[in-house]
């Protein structure tokens, strides 16, 4: 479980999370949507310790991602989380890039890695690309690449943050289509995500941030289908 | 009209100039790069409390070489110590090198996305595994053709070492145009050889170089 308590994030003067408090339970699917500049994405790195938070806390499954003493490679191990540039590692293989984890962090034998990585690779749909440089494929893959690398950690939680919004728009869907087998697997995941239809068919809640406070938070019935406020219908209206 | 006085015993005499050259630039570049690798990475990652030692490596990439050369040598005597010229060359040229590849080495760290390193680190990586995995593999991509250029400059900038006593290439060569008085031919020859040995690297770079691309 991932509780979230009074979050409260600054960059220098600017404060970017104003109390923020949210739950997320295991098996759970929590979309957040928002403008630019709301506060979600930075959110997310906040919530694998990437960036420091300036009050209230956040725990994983009950450890204190900001306190002191915790181990936050250790803990980093079971949260993937999937970027909006995919950030492939130039200088490896498609193969190699899923591999390095398991081998470096979680000591697995050559043999052992590989086996999970071509299991991985091939679940998302590259089995065929293990010896290709990152460079070589399409915007698509790459990020479908970094949810293998991700997954390749057996992670009890992904985080995506806006995982499609650099993508060529036909090359959209097959990385959604990849978000949707894990949901369905039953994955734990936070998803900042514009792509308000998706967020409305995996969801099991969906939070609309607004100056770096949760605005409205519910089913995605409730509030992509009838939002209560009338700030969340301005945002589902405007990027539509 | 091509009699010449050159002999065989003179092109031995060079080569073996060429010799003392190579071996130069090799235990310079040795000990120039790994303590440049140490002070560029320094440089990269704490930049702010390394900045005195920015200050001390800009004194060696400032100064003539020449006058490191003579300095160095000079309060070797003052100080009594025991050295050979040789190992006074490598000092003052090491120096010299760690100071330019502090450089090379600090752009090609800084190169590396940060973007990237924070995809290492959320896979678990810690910070020295994300040093050793992503950013030094990736920043000797950007940082080599620098080096290359580093050390064919170097290669020829040991010739100052005849300054202190030391036969090199060029001492040789001129030690032999002073006896036989064929400068133009002497100097051909020294040129020559001197092509030839930055050709080597500097293919061997290139091939290097092309196999990095290929991936990328």
């Amino acid at each position: 479980m991932i509780e979230i308590d009074n979050v409260h994030k600054s960059f220098g003067e600017l404060e970017v999370i104003k109390g923020v408090s949210l739950q997320v339970n295991k098996g759970e699917v929590v979309s957040i949507i928002g403008g630019s500049g709301s506060g979600k994405s930075t959110l997310l790195m906040c919530i694998n310790g990437l960036e420091s938070i300036k009050s209230g806390s956040i725990r994983v499954d009950g450890t204190e991602v900001h306190a002191r003493g915790t181990d936050i490679n250790k803990l980093r191990q079971k949260i993937g989380i999937v970027f909006q540039q995919w950030n492939a590692f130039p200088h490896l293989t498609v193969l190699e890039n899923v591999m390095l984890a398991p081998r470096t962090v979680l000591g697995k034998s050559k043999a052992e890695a590989e086996a999970l990585a071509v299991k991985q690779l091939t679940h998302v749909g590259l089995g065929d690309k293990l010896k290709v440089f990152p460079g070589k494929l399409s915007g698509g893959q790459q990020q479908r690449m970094a949810i293998a690398r991700a997954l390749a950690m057996s992670p009890d939680y992904m985080l995506f943050d806006e995982a499609t919004s650099a993508l060529d728009p036909q090359l959209v869907g097959e990385v959604l289509d990849t978000m949707r087998m894990l949901a369905e697997d039953g994955m734990t995941m936070i998803l900042v995500t514009h792509e308000i239809r998706f967020a409305r068919d995996v969801s099991d809640r969906v939070a609309f941030f607004r100056n770096g406070l949760v605005h409205e938070i519910g089913t995605p019935d409730q509030v992509i289908g009838h939002p209560q406020r009338p700030e969340t219908a301005d945002f589902l209206r405007s990027i539509n | 009209m091509f009699e010449s006085t050159f002999t065989w015993n003179d092109l031995q005499f060079m080569l073996q100039g060429a010799w003392v050259t190579i071996l130069l630039t090799v235990v310079s570049m040795i000990i120039g790069t790994l303590a440049g690798v140490v002070c560029g990475m320094a440089r990269a990652l704490l930049p702010r409390s390394t900045i005195p030692l920015a200050w001390v490596l800009d004194v060696f990439r400032s100064v003539p070489l020449l006058i490191q050369f003579v300095l160095f040598n000079a309060l070797k005597s003052i100080v009594g110590l025991n050295w050979s010229a040789f190992a006074v060359a490598c000092v003052v040229l090491g120096l010299y090198v760690t100071a330019y590849c502090t450089e090379i080495v600090r752009s090609g760290v800084l190169s590396v996305p940060l973007t990237l390193r924070r995809a290492s680190r959320s896979l678990g990586l810690t910070y020295w595994q994300d040093l050793r995995q992503i950013v030094m593999p990736m920043a000797s991509r950007v940082a080599f053709p620098g080096w290359i250029n580093l050390l064919l400059g170097v290669m020829k900038d040991t010739a100052l070492v005849m300054w202190i006593g030391i036969v090199e290439l060029l001492r040789a060569s001129q030690t032999i145009v002073t006896r036989i008085q064929e400068p133009l031919l002497v100097l051909c020859i020294a040129g020559l050889i001197y092509y030839v040995m930055s050709l080597v690297v500097a293919r061997l770079g290139a091939r290097l170089e092309t196999r990095w691309q290929e991936n990328d």
